[in-house]
C-alpha cells in the first residue's frame, strides 16, 4: 500500500537512551506505513477501545493527566469534559506548528501518522463525535502526503470511516490544511481558518472552542502530540504511563533543541526529570555548547516564552516549575544562545516574527507589535535615541500591563513574576512580542544602550518628521518586508 | 438615538461600578450596563445593532469577577452578578491611553481637511481620553487617498482604524459583503475586490457608522463642516417603511441624512434611496414658480393666473374630473386634497395607486401587524410579495435579521425567488396565475395533488407550518405586474381563511401610499376608512354622489373622452402605469392636465398647468408608515422660489373654486382632521414629533372582507414563458433621476431566464433572445439568474433600454411569452 | 485557464464535500487554483466564490491573510529561506544574502529565466537542522552556502524530480471512497452520532 517512498525521513530527531511513548516507531525507516504500524502493535489500542464505553475511555485520559502539548499544557481529558451535551460535536488537530524554534508535531506526522490517526479515532470515540479535522500546517507538503497516504490507507483498511473494525462506529477524518499564518496555531483562529476564514482568534469567553467552536458547535482542538499519546495510554494504561514523569506532568515530552550546541536535535523527554542543564550539557541529549562557548540565554518554551539565563538551568523541564521561573514550557521548543549573540539582533529577530504574523485584530497588537519592530530596527541600525528603551518598555506594558514576567530579575535577587501575564489583546501574540523585549533589556540594557553611542557624533538626535528612519515598504500584502529593510536587517 | 431610562425597578442583576451597588439587565453587555447607569465607557468596534467582536480594545475596563481584577473588553462582556468594575483605576486608563495612541500612530491626523472633523469618534476619544501627545516617529503607512468602492462611498484607508464596523454592517446586517479585510496584521486594510464594488442598496450606513473618517459619501464630502449644520428629525419618505432620520442642512440646502435608531422600525439603518434622495430637493430642474402651457410651452406665470385656470378646469362635472397620485403627500395635504377633490368637487375618480397594486380595500382592512410583532422571535413570516429589498429595504434588514439572528421562520410564495430566498425554510415558487389557487388548496386542505408549480409535499409542509400553534404574519403585495391583481387577492382570501387571526403587513410602492389610502385618496373611501355615501356627511361639505374610477378605470375612461381635467398629484402615469399604452391613449384625450409637483416628470411635463409644490425637507407634516405607524415629516430648509407645501395650494385651489377648506395653519388643518377622522382624535402631534417610535393609526375596522372563488389557473399556452415584472430600487423614477448621486445607478433592462432554460433554448453562445407576444417580437438581452424559476421570465420595470410595459396589457391575466433564438420558427405561418 | 479547469472542479466538489459547510473548502481550493495556475488569479478566487457562495470579496478577505496563496505570478520554484532565530544563529541570514547575490534578487523577487523566487521567511518548523531552507515547501537541511549552490544547479538542471513546481503541495490527495465514508453533514442537520447514541443508553441501563 505505502508508495510514498520518496520521501526522506524527516531529520533531526535523535534516538537516544530513555523512555519512548511517541517515538517509538521512529527508528524504522518505515515507520510511517500501515505495514509497520500494523507490525508494531498499532490499531491495537483502537481495537480495544471499541470494546469499552465512550466515558470509560474519556476517564482513562484523565486519569493519566495528559496534558496538552500545545503550549498551555492544560489536561486534555479535562478540557475534553468541558463539552455540553450539544450535537454535532467536532474534534480538530492543531498541526499547525509554527511557533519559532518548534520541531516535533512535523515529525510525528511525517513518521508516525498512523499514530496520530488512531489517537484521533479513539478520542473521537470517547466524545461521541464522528468528524475530526486534521489541520496541517500548509508549508508541511511532506506531513500532508504522509497523512494523506496513511488516512487513504486506513479508510481502506477499515480503521477509519464507516463500520471501523466491523463494528458499527462510524468516524471520519478529514485532512486540511492552511496556508501560511502562525497564528492559526491559537485554537480559535484555527476554528476561523477551518470555516474558511482570516485566522483571527476569538474572544475567549464567549468562545470557548469547547462550547462555541466550530460553526458554534461543541470542538476539541488538540495538538498532534497530545493526541499521539493516546494509543499508548491505552495499551498501557494510565498507571504505567504515570511512572514517567513528575507527578504534575506525567509522561514524556518532545522538546527541539536548536541554536548553539554541539548536537541540536528532536529529543523525547521525562517530563520534570531532565533539567535544561541535563538537556544542553548531558551526553544523552546536546553535549555542550559549541566550541565550548559560555551560554548567554536561551528560550525555553518557544519565541512567546521570556528568556531564561545560566541561573535557569536547573529548573527541570515542567510547565509548573518553569512557569514559577518565569517562563513556559510552551511547545518544547529550546533555542540556546551561546556568548557571541547579539541581544539586540536577536530580540529584534524575535519581535519581528510577532510583528509579522500578528493578525491584525486588535489594535495593541496589531500597531504595538510594528512599533516595536520599528524601533528595535532603529537601534540595531545605529539610529536608536537613548529615551527608545523606556519607550519600548511602555509600549509593551500597553501591550502586557503589569510586571511582565521576567527570569532576568533573578538575577538582581528578585522573585520572578510567575507566567502568563496580563494582556489587552484577545490573544497572547502581541503579549508575546514583549517577551523578548522584557527578557532582552532588564538583562543585556547595555547592549541597547552600546548600540546608541556608536551612532554618529553628528547624527541628529531626532530626524525632522516625514524622512524616514528606515525605509519600510508597506504596501506588500503578504507581510514581505521590502528590499531596503531586509539589506539593513542582514548587513 | 436610544435613550434609555434607568431603571427604577429592583429587578436586575446587581454590580458594583466605581465602588457604586448598581443594576444590569439580564444578560446586559457591560458596555450597555454602564451606559444605562451613566457611565460612558469609549468605544470604536462596539455597535448596538451589532455583534460585538471586541476588537478595537478602547472599551477595555477592570472587571473583577471574583478571581482578581483585569483588563476586559466590556462590549463582550455580560454583567454576572456582583462583578466589581472600575473604569476609572490607573490600570483602565493606561489601557485606554494607550490603545488611543497606539490607534493615532498610524493615523494621518489630517482633521482639518476631513469630512468627519467635529463629529469623530476618535478625534473626541482622544480629547477625552488621550494623552495629548504621541511618542510615535516613525513612518506612518501610506496608501493612495480616497479610492471610491462604489458610486456612493470613498474610502481613505489611511485614516481607518480596523474597527470592523463597514464590513460587520456589510455581511451581517445588509448581507452584502463586497467590502472585507484585506490582508494581515498591520496592512490590514478594508477594500472590495477588483471590479466588484461595494454596490449595496445599504452602503451609506458604513459612512454613518464609521468611527473616523474612513468612509465618506460621495454627495456629502467637502459639503459642509458638522458644526455649521441645522438638524431636525424627520421620516425617510423613500419607501413605506417609514425609516427615522435626521435632516442635516447648510445655508437653506439639504446637504445629508442620518438614520435614527427607531426600535420599532430602522434600527438607525437607512436604504441607500432614503439617505441620498435628498439630492432631488436641490435639483436645478426643480419647479419653483407656476407655469401655464402657452402656445405649446410652458411658460411661468402668477399664482393668481394658475389658480384661476386650475379652478376653471376643475369646476365641471365631477363625473369628468380625476385625480392620480398623492403618496408623494404629507398626511395632512392628503387629507386637504381628499377634501378637495371629494368633499369640495365632489368627484371619487381618486386613486393614489398606479394600477401596480392591491384594491385599497383589502389593504385598509385587512388586520395590520407591526414589523416588531412579524419579527417576534420564533414566529412565522409568509412572503406573498415583491421582494422586500427592493420595495422596502429596511424592511428586508427587519426581515432578515428575524430570520438569521432570531429564529423566525420565513415561508416564501412568489413567482420569482427573492434575497430573502436562501433563509426561507420553506419556498413556494408559484407561476404566474398560480398563486390563488395554492392558497386556495391549502385552505381547504387539499394536500394531496400539485396545484401549478407546487408540488404536494410542499403543500403538506406549508399547511403544517401555516397551522400550527406559532403566529403568523404575512407581508404581501404585488409580486408581479404581469399577471392580474386578481390571483394576489384570491391568494390573501386563501390566506385568510387558512390562518384567520394572521397579521398583516402590506408591501406597496410609493412613500407615504398608506397615508393616501387612510386619507382617502383611493376610490370609495373618505379619510378614515369612511366609505363615500354616508361617511363624514356631518362634517364635509358633500361626498361623492358615485363610486369612481381606479387609475386603470380613469385612464380608460379619459381614453374614451369622458374625462376633461386630470389632476396630477406628483404621479407619473406615463411613466409608471403599467399599461402605457392605455396611458398614452388617455393623455391624449384630457383637456385640461394640472400637475402639483417640485420637479417635471414625463407626464407632468405635458401639463397645462403646474403648481409647483414642497418636496421633502420643505414641510412640515406626518407620515404614515406600512406598520401604520405615524411619524414626523419635518421642514429643514424653505420651499424653493414661490414652491408651497401640496395643502397651501389645495386651500388656494379650493379658494378660488369657491368653498374654504377650513382652515389656514397646519395646526387649523390637523384639529380638522382629528375632528373628521375618530383614530386621529386621540393622536397627539407633539408625541409624534417627539418620539422615535411614533404611534400607531389603528382605525377600528371590523370589515367582513369579501373574497370571490378564485379564479382558475390559466391554461398552459404554446408561448411557454410567463413574465415576471416588478421593481427594483434603483430604476428611472423621479426623484432617484434628479437625484446627481442615483440616477445612474439604475441597470440597464435585461431579460433573465433561469440557467436551465438558457440551455433548453440553445442561447448559450447569443447576445439576444427573441421575444413574441402577439403579433410582436421584440431582441431583447438576457442573463441567468439562479432567482427565475423554469418557464418564466422577468423583467423589472422602468429601467433603462428597454420599458417592459411595451409586453404588459391592463387587459391580460397573465402574460405569456415564446422565446426563441433569432430564426423563424417553423410553426410560424 | 485561470478559472478551475474542468477536472480541478470536479476535485473541487469533491473537497467541498468533505466539509460540513463548504465555505470551509475554502483554502483548499485556493491551493488547488494556485496548483493549476502558479499562483492564485481574480478569475480563480471569482469562480470559487461561486463554487462555494460567497463573494468574491470573502475569498480575497481569506486568501490575502495567509502568505502562500501569491495573487502575483510567482518563479516556478519558491526558495524560502527561514531567517529565524534558530535559522539566525546558525547563518541563516548568511544564507540569504548568498541565495540574494547567487539568484541576483531580493527577497520577493523572482530571477528573470521565471525559474525562482526567493522569500525570507519565518520558521518552518526545522530549528534542528539550522540553517534551513524550503523549494517549493521541500525541506534543505543544514544548508550550507556551496550546498545551496548545488540545488540551484540540480534544479535548474531538472535533477531535482522530488521538488514539483510551485503550488503543488501534497502529490497525494485524501480520496475518500463513498462507501467508506461515515458521513459529514451540515452542522443544522448533524446530530448524536447513532452509535454513541447506542451506547449511552447501554451505560444508562447498567446504572439503572
Amino acid at each position: 500500500m505505502a508508495t510514498n517512498d520518496y520521501v526522506p525521513h524527516a531529520a533531526g530527531y535523535v534516538d537516544n537512551t530513555g523512555p519512548k511513548i511517541v517515538t517509538s516507531r521512529f527508528h524504522h525507516r518505515d515507520s510511517y506505513t500501515l505495514e509497520r504500524y500494523e507490525a508494531t502493535n498499532g490499531y491495537a489500542a483502537l481495537r480495544a477501545v471499541l470494546q469499552m464505553q465512550p466515558t470509560a475511555v474519556h476517564e482513562t485520559i484523565k486519569e493519566a493527566v495528559l496534558l496538552g502539548r500545545g503550549g498551555a499544557g492544560f489536561p486534555a481529558g479535562v478540557k475534553w469534559g468541558f463539552m455540553p451535551p450539544v450535537w454535532p460535536r467536532y474534534l480538530v488537530v492543531n498541526g499547525d506548528e509554527s511557533e519559532p524554534g518548534t520541531y516535533k508535531d512535523r515529525l510525528l506526522m511525517e513518521r508516525d501518522p498512523h499514530q496520530l490517526i488512531e489517537g484521533c479515532i479513539i478520542t473521537c470515540f470517547a466524545l461521541g463525535l464522528n468528524t475530526c479535522f486534521l489541520y496541517v500546517r500548509g508549508e508541511m507538503a511532506e506531513a500532508q502526503e504522509r497523512i494523506a497516504e496513511a488516512l487513504n490507507d486506513a479508510y481502506a483498511s477499515g480503521y477509519v470511516g464507516k463500520n471501523i473494525c466491523g463494528t458499527d462506529v462510524s468516524i471520519d477524518v478529514v485532512l486540511t490544511w492552511g496556508a501560511g499564518a502562525y497564528i492559526v496555531g491559537e485554537e480559535t483562529a484555527l476554528i476561523e481558518s477551518l470555516e474558511g476564514n482570516r485566522g483571527m482568534p476569538r474572544l475567549k469567553p464567549p468562545f470557548f472552542p469547547a462550547a462555541k467552536g466550530l460553526y458554534m458547535k461543541p470542538t476539541i482542538v488538540n495538538n498532534v502530540e497530545t493526541l499521539a499519546n493516546i494509543p499508548w495510554i491505552i495499551l498501557n494504561g494510565p498507571n504505567a504511563y504515570k511512572e514517567f514523569g513528575s507527578e504534575k506532568s506525567p509522561g514524556t515530552r518532545m522538546v527541539a533543541v536548536s541554536g548553539h550546541v554541539n548536537r541540536p536535535g528532536v529529543y523525547e523527554i521525562e517530563q520534570g526529570v531532565v533539567t535544561y542543564r541535563d538537556l544542553f550539557y548531558g551526553d544523552n541529549f546536546c553535549q555542550g555548547m559549541r566550541d565550548g562557548n559560555e551560554l548567554k540565554m536561551f528560550i525555553p518554551g518557544g519565541g512567546s516564552s521570556p528568556w531564561f539565563f545560566e541561573e535557569q538551568l536547573d529548573v527541570p523541564i515542567e510547565g509548573s516549575l518553569i512557569s514559577a521561573a518565569g517562563s513556559m514550557a510552551g511547545s518544547g521548543a529550546i533555542v540556546v544562545m551561546d556568548e557571541t549573540t547579539d541581544a539586540v539582533k536577536a530580540c529584534l529577530r524575535v519581535v519581528r516574527f510577532f510583528a509579522r504574523e500578528s493578525c491584525g485584530k486588535c489594535t495593541p497588537c496589531r500597531e504595538g507589535t510594528t512599533w516595536e519592530e520599528k524601533i528595535l530596527q532603529r537601534i540595531y541600525n545605529g539610529h536608536g535615541r537613548p529615551s527608545d528603551i523606556d519607550l519600548l518598555l511602555d509600549i509593551g506594558s500597553q501591550i502586557s500591563p503589569g510586571e511582565y514576567p521576567v527570569a532576568a530579575w533573578a538575577e538582581k535577587g528578585l522573585t520572578a513574576v510567575p507566567f502568563p501575564p496580563k494582556q489587552t489583546t484577545i490573544c497572547p501574540l502581541g503579549p508575546s512580542s514583549v517577551a523578548p523585549i522584557t527578557s532582552a533589556i532588564r538583562r543585556f540594557r547595555h547592549e541597547f544602550e552600546a548600540k546608541m553611542t556608536a551612532r554618529p557624533a553628528d547624527e541628529p538626535e531626532l530626524r525632522p518628521a516625514g524622512e524616514t528612519w528606515v525605509a519600510v515598504e508597506i504596501a506588500d500584502g503578504a507581510g514581505n518586508t521590502s528590499d531596503v529593510e531586509a539589506a539593513e536587517v542582514h548587513s | 438615538m436610544t435613550s434609555v431610562e434607568p431603571t427604577e425597578a429592583v429587578t436586575g442583576i446587581p454590580f458594583v461600578l466605581n465602588g457604586t451597588a448598581v443594576e444590569a439587565n439580564e444578560g446586559e453587555l457591560l458596555i450597555e450596563a454602564c451606559e444605562r447607569n451613566g457611565v460612558h465607557i469609549p468605544r470604536f468596534c462596539y455597535h448596538n445593532r451589532m455583534k460585538p467582536v471586541g476588537m478595537c480594545r478602547m472599551c477595555l475596563v477592570e472587571v473583577d469577577g471574583g478571581r482578581g481584577p483585569a483588563l476586559q473588553p466590556s462590549c463582550m462582556l455580560p454583567v454576572t452578578p456582583d462583578m466589581k468594575v472600575e473604569t476609572e483605576s490607573e490600570p483602565t486608563k493606561k489601557a485606554q491611553d494607550g490603545v488611543l495612541e497606539f490607534l493615532l500612530a498610524n493615523h494621518p491626523l489630517d482633521c482639518p481637511v476631513c469630512d468627519k472633523g467635529g463629529e469623530c469618534p476618535l478625534q473626541d476619544n482622544a480629547y477625552a481620553f488621550g494623552a495629548g501627545e504621541t511618542r510615535f516617529v516613525e513612518e506612518k503607512r501610506h496608501y493612495e487617498k480616497p479610492i471610491p468602492i462604489s458610486d456612493l462611498v470613498q474610502l481613505d484607508r489611511e485614516r481607518c482604524i480596523l474597527c470592523d464596523r463597514c464590513t460587520r454592517f456589510a455581511s451581517e446586517v445588509a448581507d452584502d459583503p463586497l467590502i472585507h479585510f484585506i490582508d494581515r496584521g498591520s496592512q490590514t486594510q478594508v477594500n472590495t475586490f477588483p471590479d466588484h464594488p461595494f454596490s449595496s442598496y445599504f452602503s451609506g450606513n458604513t459612512v454613518q457608522i464609521c468611527p473616523v473618517g474612513a468612509l465618506t459619501a460621495t454627495p456629502y464630502r467637502f459639503k459642509a463642516r458638522p458644526w455649521d449644520l441645522d438638524a431636525i428629525e424627520s421620516t425617510a419618505a423613500a419607501d413605506t417603511s417609514g425609516a427615522r432620520v435626521v435632516l442635516q442642512a447648510s445655508q437653506n440646502e439639504l446637504v445629508r441624512t442620518l438614520g435614527v435608531d427607531s426600535e420599532a422600525v430602522n434600527w438607525s439603518w437607512l436604504s441607500d434611496k432614503d439617505r441620498f434622495y435628498y439630492e432631488a430637493t436641490n435639483s436645478p430642474d426643480r419647479v419653483t414658480e407656476p407655469l401655464i402651457r402657452d402656445g405649446g410651452e410652458l411658460k411661468p406665470t402668477r399664482w393668481g393666473n394658475a389658480m384661476r385656470a386650475a379652478a376653471r378646469a376643475l369646476r365641471i362635472d365631477p363625473e369628468r374630473v380625476a385625480a392620480i397620485g398623492g403618496a408623494r403627500l404629507t398626511l395632512e395635504s392628503q387629507y386637504a386634497w381628499a377634501k378637495l377633490l371629494k368633499g369640495v368637487l365632489g368627484t371619487d375618480h381618486v386613486d393614489a395607486q398606479l394600477g401596480d397594486s392591491l384594491p385599497a380595500a383589502l389593504t385598509l382592512g385587512l388586520p395590520r401587524t407591526t414589523i416588531a410583532e412579524a419579527c417576534a422571535p420564533g414566529q412565522i413570516i409568509v412572503l406573498m410579495g415583491p421582494d422586500p429589498k427592493e420595495v422596502a429595504p429596511t424592511l428586508y434588514i427587519r426581515l432578515r435579521h428575524a430570520v438569521v439572528e432570531d429564529g423566525a421562520t420565513l415561508i416564501e410564495i412568489t413567482p420569482r425567488a427573492t434575497s430573502l430566498s436562501k433563509y426561507a425554510t420553506l419556498r413556494l415558487q408559484t407561476a404566474p396565475g398560480t398563486v390563488g389557487q395554492v392558497l386556495s388548496a391549502l385552505a381547504d386542505g387539499q394536500l394531496d395533488t400539485n396545484v401549478g408549480t407546487v408540488q404536494a409535499p410542499e403543500l403538506e409542509r406549508a399547511h403544517q407550518l401555516l397551522t400550527g400553534d406559532r403566529q403568523v404574519s404575512v407581508v404581501f403585495g404585488r409580486a408581479n405586474l404581469a399577471e392580474s391583481a386578481r390571483y394576489s387577492a384570491d391568494a390573501l382570501g386563501g390566506m385568510r381563511r387558512l390562518v384567520p387571526n394572521a397579521g398583516y403587513l402590506p408591501l406597496l410602492r410609493r412613500s407615504n401610499i398608506h397615508g393616501a389610502l387612510e386619507m382617502g385618496l383611493t376610490p370609495g373611501f373618505l379619510p378614515g376608512g369612511a366609505r363615500n355615501r354616508g361617511g363624514l356627511v356631518d362634517k364635509w361639505p358633500s361626498t361623492p354622489e358615485f363610486e369612481g374610477h381606479d387609475t386603470d378605470a380613469i385612464l380608460k375612461a379619459a381614453a374614451q373622452g369622458e374625462i376633461d381635467t386630470l389632476v396630477l398629484l406628483g404621479a407619473d402615469p406615463l411613466g409608471d402605469f403599467p399599461d402605457s399604452t392605455l396611458a398614452e391613449a388617455a393623455f391624449a384625450n384630457i383637456k385640461t392636465l394640472i400637475a402639483v409637483d417640485g420637479l417635471l416628470n414625463t407626464s407632468s411635463a405635458r401639463a397645462t398647468i403646474v403648481l409647483p409644490a414642497a418636496l421633502f425637507g420643505e414641510e412640515d407634516g406626518t407620515f404614515c408608515n406600512l406598520e401604520g405607524r405615524l411619524s414626523p415629516i419635518r421642514a429643514k430648509v424653505t420651499p424653493p422660489g414661490l414652491a408651497r407645501p401640496d395643502w397651501v395650494i389645495a386651500a388656494d385651489l379650493s379658494h378660488a373654486i369657491g368653498p374654504e377648506l377650513g382652515y389656514t395653519t397646519l395646526e387649523e388643518l390637523r384639529s380638522q382632521m382629528r375632528a373628521t377622522v375618530p383614530a386621529l382624535d386621540d393622536v397627539d402631534w407633539d408625541e409624534i414629533d417627539g418620539a422615535d417610535d411614533g404611534p400607531l393609526f389603528r382605525p377600528e375596522r371590523n370589515w367582513e372582507l369579501e373574497f370571490g372563488d378564485p379564479a382558475q389557473m390559466p391554461p398552459t399556452s404554446s408561448y411557454g414563458y410567463r413574465l415576471v415584472v416588478d421593481h427594483k430600487l434603483w430604476d428611472l423614477g423621479t426623484m432617484s433621476q434628479h437625484s446627481a448621486s442615483l440616477a445612474n445607478l439604475a441597470g440597464p433592462a435585461v431579460l433573465r431566464l433561469s440557467p436551465n432554460d438558457i440551455q433548453l433554448l440553445d442561447l448559450a453562445d447569443r447576445q439576444q433572445v427573441t421575444v413574441d407576444l402577439g403579433e410582436e417580437s421584440w431582441e431583447l438581452p438576457f442573463v441567468a439568474d439562479p432567482q427565475v424559476a423554469p418557464r418564466t421570465a422577468w423583467i423589472p420595470a422602468r429601467l433603462p433600454g428597454f420599458d417592459v410595459r411595451e409586453l404588459l396589457s391592463a387587459g391580460r391575466s397573465i402574460t405569456n411569452l415564446r422565446l426563441r433564438t433569432g430564426e423563424v420558427p417553423a410553426d410560424v405561418e | 485557464m485561470s478559472r478551475l479547469d474542468a477536472s480541478n472542479v470536479l476535485l473541487a466538489r469533491e473537497i467541498i464535500a468533505r466539509y460540513p459547510r463548504p465555505k470551509s473548502a475554502m483554502i483548499p481550493l485556493l491551493h488547488l487554483s494556485q496548483q493549476q495556475n502558479g499562483h492564485v488569479t481574480n478569475e480563480a478566487m471569482e469562480h470559487i466564490a461561486e463554487l462555494i457562495g460567497v463573494t468574491p470579496a470573502e475569498v480575497l478577505g481569506t486568501c490575502s491573510f495567509y502568505e502562500m496563496f501569491k495573487r502575483e505570478p510567482v518563479g516556478r520554484y519558491m526558495v524560502n529561506i527561514c531567517t529565524n532565530i534558530s535559522c539566525q544563529l546558525l547563518g541563516g541570514e548568511e544564507l540569504l544574502h548568498h541565495a540574494e547575490e547567487t539568484l541576483g534578487i531580493k527577497p520577493g523577487g523572482t530571477t528573470e529565466d521565471g525559474l525562482f523566487t526567493l522569500e525570507d521567511v519565518e520558521c518552518i518548523a526545522a530549528c534542528t537542522e539550522a540553517p534551513c531552507l524550503q523549494i517549493n515547501y521541500r525541506y534543505e537541511n543544514r544548508v550550507s552556502l556551496g550546498r545551496f549552490d548545488e540545488i540551484i544547479a540540480e534544479v535548474r538542471g531538472g535533477k531535482r524530480a522530488d521538488v514539483p513546481t510551485h503550488g503543488t503541495l501534497a502529490r497525494i490527495r485524501q480520496h475518500i471512497d463513498p462507501d467508506r465514508l461515515a458521513g459529514i453533514e451540515p452542522p443544522e442537520v448533524a446530530g448524536v452520532p447513532p452509535w454513541f447514541a447506542s451506547r449511552q443508553d447501554e451505560a444508562k441501563e447498567e446504572t439503572a
